[in-house]
């Protein structure tokens, strides 16, 4: 059996506005091996989520072309019912803002309770309670007894994510997509939700993607790294050669605008302009080509696709062959391309 | 919890003193008093107003106010003039009635309003959807007096299939079973026609809510989880979408009191509206007065009820 446990393919997503379809994801293909943690990167509105949503099937008038092969099942084209068997059992996720994630008026016990429900029926109800003070202990939930009781406005917005955790891991998925996971919680919690998810990944043996716009995040957890801009994937490569050699424009300008406190920097490199919305994304071309004017139109590939450079490092679009800083000289921003 | 719900009591007593006081003063400010306009005006000037100070009509208003008060707490809300008897006993009879009348409605009210408003929320802008919206905006736009005038007329004259006033056929024995079918039979026209017109805020209330929860984030962590489409609606969706319906139901209570005035008065159903309507034409103050104060503790003890059913059912409610 191949290492590969999730194979994207070729995905578009798109949402219809008024009487037109718009592409969040474009022509998005990669895979994700068993325990990995592939992470996503890009900035709001590249698609990041909305490419989570569309493997979870969690779209629900969004039209899906291309396949996403998962244990047998195509979730690109899969039955409602066949869907419900796997999410929460084979694939679960993470969800980004944990003050909202949970229902209000249930107790954390019976929110968690619901997916053993749900997956494993021959379980008692006494061994369901049993296994869900077990799954608060795992995600470091004090007092287990006590909190299953408890209504999600009485927990911190830490535990509250713990919970979401515990409901993810319960049925010890094979995939665990966590959608920026820590970007609610402030930075000593961040720290330890990001250790949790790394201890239980080896605990569960799961492949993880792992959706988020702080690189500092992905350094830390991922194993390879994949950029998006735009609905497309720029660049994806292992997260070592992505931080030492990064090519694309793109990447270059996400790794540029990190703040480095050791040179003493006082300006924080910004990218100019924004992601342009999904009505007004250019279809052809180039989509980084409005952010980056000073270099040369000849520079971009007609019909930009995936190029690979290395072995397991592909690039979309050839203008990362030419392109340095507007206050660098183009001599300085070619080093390191052959 | 019983902390929230006796601090929530204990509040509920200024607001009716400051009701009553409220309700006397304004009485007060009413032009003309008991012996203004019902006497004969060929009466010596003099005798009348010997005849006020003995009935205590030229006391200082708090000394009235006290003196009202007093007989108050014991159940003594004066005479009426107009049907010669106290009006206490007036308003037992009507209250009664009009209970009966808001028990009925309440129902249809519901009966309509759930099935609709669920279907509504939960196809919104389909076929179904629009047809029940459509129903709801007419609703809102027909005047409550004119539709129930139409019903009457339709139902009551035309079809005859409905008794025309009342509460009750003469001659029926309280106490046996053609006396409650006579009794439910009045009942049924007026209640069906209120309750096909208000419950319209119902329905548009609960579709906006089912819409609004099936965004919330905890329903895509329901539906993540595996769960059903049907178990999404009836575990998480609908629970969550009835919370503001349950918290209406408290001044929905008001209204069991209160009475309508519109249909009690079109439908000649002796309740507390048209007790109120007739009193206020017919200047029987002791009688306005006491129907106002009865109203106005109706709409105090409606927001506690709310509040209390908002408490047990939303637990971010129960203050500790």
């Amino acid at each position: 059996m191949s290492k590969e446990m999730l194979e994207i393919k070729n995905l578009k997503t798109s949402f219809r506005i008024k009487d037109n379809y718009y592409a969040a994801v474009d022509d998005v293909t990669l895979t994700l091996n068993k325990n990995e943690i592939l992470g996503i990167v890009g900035e709001s509105g590249s698609g990041k989520s909305a490419l989570a949503f569309s493997v979870m099937g969690l779209h629900n008038r969004a039209k899906i072309e291309g396949n996403i092969l998962f244990k047998e099942h195509d979730i690109a084209n899969i039955s409602p019912s066949k869907l419900n068997k796997l999410r929460g059992e084979a694939m679960a996720m993470i969800f980004q803002d944990p003050l909202t994630a949970l229902n209000p008026l249930m107790i954390v016990g019976e929110q968690i309770s619901e997916t053993l429900i749900l997956h494993k029926k021959e379980m008692s109800q006494k061994q369901r309670k049993e296994k869900v003070i077990d799954l608060l202990n795992k995600v470091g939930i004090p007092m287990p007894e006590h909190v299953y009781g408890q209504y999600p406005h009485e927990l911190s917005g830490g535990m509250r994510q713990r919970i979401i955790i515990a409901i993810a891991i319960a049925n010890k998925p094979e995939l665990l997509i966590a959608d920026e996971p820590t970007t609610a919680l402030d930075v000593t919690i961040q720290a330890q939700i990001l250790d949790l998810i790394k201890t239980l990944k080896d605990d569960i043996d799961a492949g993880i993607i792992l959706i988020t716009h702080d690189l500092g995040v992905v350094a830390e957890m991922a194993d390879r790294v994949a950029v998006m801009y735009a609905g497309q994937i720029v660049e994806i490569a292992d997260v070592h050669t992505l931080f030492d050699n990064p090519l694309h424009p793109y990447t270059r300008s996400l790794l540029n605008s990190v703040p480095n406190t050791q040179e003493g920097q006082e300006e924080l490199h910004v990218i100019q302009g924004i992601v342009p919305s999904l009505s007004k994304l250019p279809r052809e071309g180039c989509r980084f080509a409005a952010r980056i004017p000073w270099i040369d139109d000849s520079a971009h590939e007609e019909n930009p696709v995936m190029h690979e450079v290395a072995p397991g490092h592909f690039v979309r679009c050839t203008c990362h062959n030419h392109f340095h800083f507007p206050d660098e000289s183009k001599e300085d921003s070619t080093h390191g391309i052959s | 919890m019983w902390k929230f719900i006796v601090r929530r009591l204990v509040i509920t007593f200024p607001q009716i003193i400051l009701l009553s006081l409220l309700v006397f003063l304004m009485a007060e400010m009413m032009p003309g008093d008991a012996l203004s306009g019902l006497l004969d005006p060929n009466i010596d000037p003099a005798a009348i107003e010997e005849q006020r100070i003995k009935l205590g009509l030229n006391d200082p208003w708090h000394i009235k106010y006290a003196d009202w008060v007093a007989g108050l707490v014991q159940g003594d809300l004066g005479q009426s003039f107009k049907f010669k008897m106290p009006v206490t006993e007036l308003i037992e009879q009507r209250l009664v009635n009009s209970f009966w009348l808001g028990v009925a409605t309440l129902i249809f009210t519901y009966l309509i309003a759930i099935p609709l408003g669920i279907t509504s929320g939960r196809y919104n802008d389909t076929w179904a959807d629009q047809m029940i919206t459509g129903y709801t905006y007419i609703g809102f736009a027909t005047p409550l007096f004119i539709f129930a005038l139409v019903v009457l007329w339709i139902f009551g004259f035309q079809l005859q299939w409905f008794p025309t006033s009342g509460s009750v056929e003469p001659g029926m024995v309280p106490g046996t079973f053609e006396y409650v079918l006579s009794k439910i039979q009045h009942l049924l026209l007026p209640s069906l026609s209120l309750a096909l017109i208000t419950t319209v805020n119902t329905v548009q209330y609960l579709r906006s809510e089912i819409i609004d929860t099936k965004q919330k984030d905890f329903i895509i962590t329901a539906r993540a989880k595996g769960a059903s489409e049907s178990r999404v609606y009836n575990r998480h969706i609908l629970r969550n979408s009835l919370l503001p319906i349950a918290a209406f139901f408290g001044f929905e209570i008001t209204g069991l009191i209160g009475g309508t005035v519109f249909v009690e008065q079109i439908f000649g159903y002796p309740g507390m509206g048209q007790l109120f309507l007739e009193s206020v034409v017919g200047r029987d103050y002791s009688v306005v007065t006491s129907v106002v104060l009865l109203f106005g503790i109706a709409s105090i003890l409606g927001a506690l009820i709310s509040d209390i059913i908002l408490s047990l059912v939303d637990p971010r409610i129960r203050i500790k």
